[in-house]
């Protein structure tokens, strides 16, 4: 199980206009949404339940049972909200999916918001992604003219309304109640649980969040039904997924794959990690995933098996470090991120992780002191669990796992009076460092990344 | 509830801020939701978050103009100063960093004479450090007005800014045919279609790859038609259904839900187990 590709998200990708609603009906396009409406909308909430899906955005919730928590209809207005503010660092799925195959995720929510009860559903899109946006512009659009959103949906009866709305740059509303404060025309905050979403989310109505792939999904667990998509993945992690190869590999990009394939399989298939070299460490999901090294190269990739090795299956993005990476220097560069992201509502969070920049910094920079990764470990501790969402989680896992698999890097920084490492070295082209790398190995300034 | 008096725009471009407002909270049940599109707006007309442009969201919203900043000051396209007619953004997070970022940003910088969030003096570019855009596969990631110049190097990126400098039309890697003013951009995040979604390629080498690879291998999903007839598969019949997970279980930061409604309080556990990471 595992060894081979398995392209339903990625099918017309490569396909010529592919993000047009033509190319998209080319493929079998809006054939779930057709069936959809033709259900019952209870039996489409069981599909997906039974399907096994879970949310594709890095929580693994299941997807059928987040929408089965919506209490029961009261007249008033449901809401679906998809979350297509990617921002995870190492994380490159969603956005490659807009950019290629906007239908079909403008299906998905037709038949999500069918199933929910909703009629009116938003796509929050990060802002920082341009083209991707205008695909999702025309792509609504498209779908209004041919009847698939709209007055009276394909002579149903049913009528949907679907708002894309930008960002404006912010990872912290990738979390799910601050993306509802964001939407809602405030700073992006993460609401306290409960009330959560289900009960009271957008304009404190019943709403669902949803990532984009999830969304993206639906259609074809309609069409192929839940006996097919189980057929795929693993008992508790069913279906496909895209597989986000980057880093210091020989063919980075987009793999679909079934959940529980390896990083051995699928580095086979991008041709190895970069010629000449090995891999040291990698991540199963993003910057938020506890850290893994060759040792974990057989661990099968579904929720459950990276959870047992320590990690989390997150949003499967897979970077690739080789071994000419300095490790301190890339978990600090993630800690300056966490800080510059943290939107500063717990102090925890605020605090800890503008206090591991700063000792992370002057280790990387060759002022630490052994008693620094105490204080770190020591910081984590104190910012693990201990805010509203799981921003600052987040930024403990780096540099938790980071210090139990490579102690004595950060303690060679801390000897060595600086990095022992060339950073031109892992640089996919050739240059000269500049005075500031300069400075660095030789640690006489300790300036922190202003970012 | 405005504090102000201060009628922040006249004229035509009063008329043509107020009509476009009009549209953009039109697409929402509230019209607050439509203050982000309105900043973006604001943006278009003054190339930044203007004090102005605060006072006129503030009045269009019936806001105050300090709940209006509250916002504007949150998120990092908002610029508090005037914006070049290029934002110029190399991705500094760990992944593009390593490949090669870092020094394509230190290049730019002594190339162009000015550090993060600085513009040149011409006002054509405003240089950043940005974070994580999307795009690690095509590692090392510029974007320019927040469109894709992928797999750069020094001398490349360089290059794009010299010929955007001589006023030259600059194509990225995916994205419009060319790449358009701030303020262009800026109108189409508030919502205002340019027309251009055509323009461009759907996909770049790196998002292709793994399609072209089952196609040459001959990969494909499991037929929809032979459900759980597959090789290897567990059958859907008889299984229970589907397990879930802990209440607030393993989760990374995105898209997170972090247990059902029936629970969840400020000593819920996380689920993690901080000692599987040390």
């Amino acid at each position: 199980m595992g060894s081979t590709l398995s392209p339903v998200l990625s099918h017309h990708w490569d396909a010529e206009k592919s993000w047009t609603l033509a190319t998209y009906e080319a493929d079998g396009g809006y054939q779930g949404l057709r069936k959809a409406l033709e259900m019952d909308p209870a039996d489409i909430v069981t599909a997906v339940k039974d399907s096994g899906l879970r949310g594709r955005g890095g929580a693994g919730f299941p997807t059928g049972l987040k929408w089965s928590f919506l209490p029961a209809p009261d007249g008033g207005p449901r809401y679906l909200v998809v979350n297509a503010d990617e921002s995870e660092p190492g994380t490159c799925k969603d956005t490659p999916l807009m950019m290629a195959s906007p239908q079909m995720l403008i299906e998905g929510v037709a038949i999500t918001s069918r199933a929910i009860g909703c009629d009116h559903a938003f796509i929050y899109v990060r802002g920082e992604i341009l083209h991707v946006y205008r695909r999702l512009l025309r792509a609504v659009e498209e779908a209004y003219e041919k009847g698939y959103l709209g007055k009276n949906i394909l002579g149903s009866g049913y009528d949907l309304d679907v708002t894309v709305h930008a960002g404006a740059g912010a990872y912290i509303c990738g979390e799910e109640t601050a993306l509802l404060d964001s939407l809602e025309g405030r700073r992006g905050q993460p609401r306290l649980k409960p009330p959560f979403p289900a009960v009271a989310g957008l304009y404190a109505r019943p709403t669902v969040v949803n990532n984009v792939e999830s969304i993206a999904s639906v259609p074809a667990i309609i069409t192929g039904g839940v006996d097919w998509f189980r057929s795929m993945g693993t008992e508790k992690s069913a279906g496909f997924g895209l597989f986000s190869l980057s880093g210091h590999v020989q063919r980075p990009g987009q793999y679909e794959a079934p959940l529980g394939i390896t990083l051995r399989e699928l580095l086979e298939m991008a041709g190895g990690v970069r010629e000449g070299h090995e891999l040291k460490f990698w991540t199963p999901g993003g910057s938020s995933t506890p850290l893994f090294t060759a040792e974990h190269l057989d661990v099968p990739l579904d929720y459950e098996s990276v959870g047992a090795a320590g990690s989390m299956l997150g949003t499967r993005a897979l970077q690739i470090f080789d071994d000419t990476t300095c490790v301190v220097r890339a978990i600090t560069r993630w800690a300056e991120f966490y800080a510059h992201e943290s939107c500063g509502k717990c102090t925890p969070c605020r605090e800890g992780t503008y206090w591991l920049k700063q000792v992370l910094g002057r280790i990387e920079h060759g002022q630490g002191t052994m008693e620094d990764l105490d204080t770190l470990l020591d910081v984590c501790d104190n910012i693990l669990g201990r805010s509203f969402c799981a921003l600052g989680d987040g930024a403990t896992s780096t540099i938790t796992s980071g210090i139990a698999l490579f102690r004595e890097e950060f303690e060679a920084h801390v000897t060595g009076g600086g990095c022992p490492l060339d950073p031109a070295a892992s640089a996919l082209f050739e240059y000269t460092p500049r005075r500031s790398d300069v400075r660095a190995l030789s640690g006489t300034a300790a300036g922190t990344v202003g970012a | 509830m405005a504090s102000t008096t201060y009628e922040p725009y006249e004229g035509a471009k009063l008329e043509r801020l107020e009509r476009d407002a009009a549209a953009a909270t039109a697409r929402y049940p509230d019209p607050r939701s439509a203050l982000l599109p309105l900043l973006h707006l604001v943006q278009s007309e003054d190339g930044y978050v203007s004090p102005d442009g605060i006072a006129f969201c503030a009045r269009t919203l019936a806001l105050s103009t300090a709940e209006v900043s509250a916002v504007a000051t949150f998120y990092t396209q908002y610029k508090r100063h005037p914006n070049g007619e290029y934002t110029v953004g190399v991705c500094t997070n760990t992944l593009c960093a390593v490949m090669g970022g870092d020094a394509i940003y230190d290049e730019l910088s002594e190339h162009l004479g000015v550090g993060h969030d600085e513009t040149t003096e011409d006002g054509k570019v405003t240089l950043e450090r940005v974070e994580c855009n999307a795009a690690c596969d095509y590692a090392p990631v510029m974007m320019v007005n927040w469109e894709f110049f992928d797999n750069q190097t020094p001398d490349s990126a360089k290059q794009v800014v010299d010929r955007l400098r001589a006023g030259e039309q600059v194509a990225p890697t995916r994205g419009a045919s060319s790449v358009c003013s701030f303020k262009a951009m800026s109108r189409v995040l508030a919502g205002f279609h340019d027309g251009r979604a055509d323009e461009g390629v759907g996909a770049g080498e790196p998002t292709l790859v793994g399609r072209r690879l089952a196609r040459e291998q001959g990969w494909e999903a499991p037929s929809q038609s032979s459900a759980g007839a597959a090789d290897g598969g567990p059958s859907a019949a008889g299984q229970d259904a589907p397990v879930a997970p802990e209440a607030g279980g393993e989760q990374s930061s995105v898209d997170t839900p972090s247990a059902p409604p029936s629970g969840g309080t400020s000593d819920t556990t996380t689920g993690r187990d901080a000692s599987k990471e040390t």
